[in-house]
């Protein structure tokens, strides 16, 4: 990856939602080979989407977030991605993840209530043939996400002329 | 922005040292020495800039990230282990290994056992230097604009400043002409800073060498401070005790404080020939005895794992720096293109009431609460320009652009 690029995407991560200009002024690329690039990294699947990091506890709105584990046992008509497709079918579905170690399947979801969120794993992932075990994390408090820090910041202690 | 009392203290220097005289006691009148140093420009600056709310400051000569966890946490380890004594004058041996290790990259290659020397931060460093090599009447060139301690520090050794002026026109270039048309091959001591604080000039490899060649054929010695040498932009930073016959009669100068973001931490290194190493050596376990042991367990832990926060905060100054330049052109205000460290050194003087950079500088702070620091801070080369300091995150520098524009419309 060229440097260019690469700058692009640090710009894009840091703030999504900086304006062609801006990260034009950024990466040294014109306004056009900005646009060409960012069109490229979409065709590539490198670019999936751009969301909003949200701080549900700044809103009003209730939201109930919680970590699946979930254990299968694969046979020979069906593979970890048959699994997956099926989980991630649900709109309650955040990410989904295979991982090492003690379980399969990570899955990150979102509901308004926790009654959203156990309907999901009983309705949902429970069922499934190959799904032999669920666990299913509750999660207390954000403190950072995506990179964002959900916290107070600390201010800025330097002096404000140093050498 | 704060305006802790302690630092403020701390930080009191000249300026303060110099008002006391007129109402104390003669018996505390400065040395000659010292009372021929004017008060650092930067200071002066900082305590307007201090004194305002809401202030974007693009004055900040040092990161806005914090320590890597990793070298902040070795230093509490070494805490709770009780690590608290002196250690070897020269600094931690293995400490001084992981930086002889570090510094291939640039090319040099220095003995851990008897040419490094670990310092209270690069500033320590070169006050030995200067101290360890500059004779009363000693002639040190100094490229103008510069870094703020360098003449200073010549002073407090009895030395004479001589100010080599690079321009604008020549993106801060310097060459063997501008020595020699200020009269450098006369001197002693040529300092050289690169990548550059003030103006974020680097030295590509044929300027070095020409550089280098002057050096030889003058039979000058060379502090060449690299603190910035980690965040070169553009090229392979450039050092010139790699270049023939100069390793003999350079000694470089670098630390933790810019790369690694550890400036509190006061942690720096020289390296050198053995005997120029042994008298830098001899002043330090005088004056300081040895580095602080903590910072030297953080320094350790910072090159053996950091180098990827590293790349990331070199990654984060250059799109900054590409935004701000880009944005300053835009504005019409001309700006030489920094190839290293995190200053934009933009010429102001077209702009400028009278096309005085200073009134430039406090207006701009007095009607939009931006401060930048006026070029003369950094010697007599720096007349007509202003430094902006690009070690503050990316929405505080798009508002200080959207206030500078404001400023000049």
């Amino acid at each position: 990856m060229d440097e260019a690029t690469r700058s692009l995407i640090d710009a894009l991560v840091a703030d999504a939602r900086e304006s062609t200009a801006d990260l034009a002024r950024q990466t040294g690329l014109d306004e056009a080979a900005v646009e060409e690039k960012i069109a490229e990294l979409e065709a590539s699947g490198a670019l999936r989407g751009y969301t909003a990091v949200v701080d549900w506890e700044a809103t009003d709105e209730e939201r109930v977030s919680a970590v699946v584990e979930v254990n299968v046992e694969l046979d020979r008509e069906t593979d970890y991605d048959d699994v997956a497709r099926r989980i991630a079918e649900s709109p309650a579905v955040d990410s989904l993840r295979l991982m090492s170690g003690d379980y399969d399947f990570a899955v990150n979801v979102s509901g308004s209530s926790m009654g959203d969120v156990s309907r999901f794993v009983s309705e949902e992932v429970a069922p499934l043939p190959a799904v032999t075990k669920t666990v299913t994390h509750y999660v207390m408090e954000t403190f950072k996400e995506r990179g964002i820090r959900f916290t107070d910041h600390d201010d800025d202690d330097r002096l404000s002329v140093t050498p | 922005m704060n305006g802790n009392d302690d630092r403020a203290e701390t930080d009191g220097g000249t300026a303060e040292g110099s008002a006391r005289t007129e109402g104390g006691p003669s018996r505390f009148a400065p040395a000659d020495r010292v009372e021929s140093v004017p008060p650092s420009g930067i200071r002066e600056f900082f305590e307007v800039a201090e004194n305002r709310d809401d202030v974007i400051s693009l004055g900040v000569g040092e990161p806005d990230f914090t320590a890597p966890w990793a070298a902040r946490s070795a230093a509490i380890d070494s805490l709770e282990r009780g690590r608290t004594s002196y250690t070897a004058n020269r600094g931690m041996l293995d400490l001084r290994e992981a930086i002889a290790g570090r510094v291939t990259r640039y090319g040099q290659s220095y003995d851990p056992d008897t040419e490094i020397l670990v310092t209270t931060g690069a500033s320590e460093a070169v006050d030995l230097a200067f101290r360890a090599f500059v004779n009363p009447g000693d002639t040190v060139a100094l490229p103008t604009p510069t870094y703020v301690s360098y003449e200073p520090g010549v002073r407090f050794a009895g030395g004479e400043p001589l100010p080599v002026h690079t321009h604008h026109e020549d993106d801060w270039a310097l060459t063997p002409e501008a020595l020699l048309e200020a009269g450098a091959d006369e001197a002693d001591v040529l300092v050289l800073c690169y990548p550059n604080n003030p103006t974020g000039a680097t030295m590509d490899a044929d300027e070095m060498d020409a550089v280098a060649d002057f050096c030889r054929e003058h039979d000058l010695l060379v502090i060449a401070d690299e603190i910035y040498a980690a965040l070169t932009y553009e090229g392979d930073h450039q050092s010139v005790a790699t270049r023939p016959g100069m390793r003999e009669r350079t000694v470089v100068i670098n630390g933790f404080s810019k790369a690694y973001a550890m400036t509190g931490l006061r942690l720096g290194y020289a390296m050198g020939p053995e005997t120029a190493i042994d008298a830098m050596t001899k002043v330090h376990q005088y004056a300081m005895l040895s580095a602080p042991t903590t910072a030297q367990h953080a320094a350790l832990s910072a090159i053996e794992r950091c180098d990827d926060e590293v790349e990331r905060m070199r990654r984060e100054y250059d799109r900054r720096r590409r935004y701000v330049v880009s944005r300053l052109r835009e504005l019409g205000i001309d700006v030489a293109e920094p190839g290293g460290a995190f200053y934009a050194f933009p010429r102001v003087a077209d702009v400028a009431p009278d096309g005085d950079a200073r009134a430039f500088a406090t207006e701009l702070l007095e009607a939009e609460g931006v401060a930048a620091v006026p070029g003369t801070a950094f010697g007599a080369g720096g007349e007509g320009h202003i430094r902006i300091s690009y070690a503050t995150g990316l929405d505080d520098l798009k508002e200080a652009m959207a206030r500078l524009e404001r400023f000049l419309s």
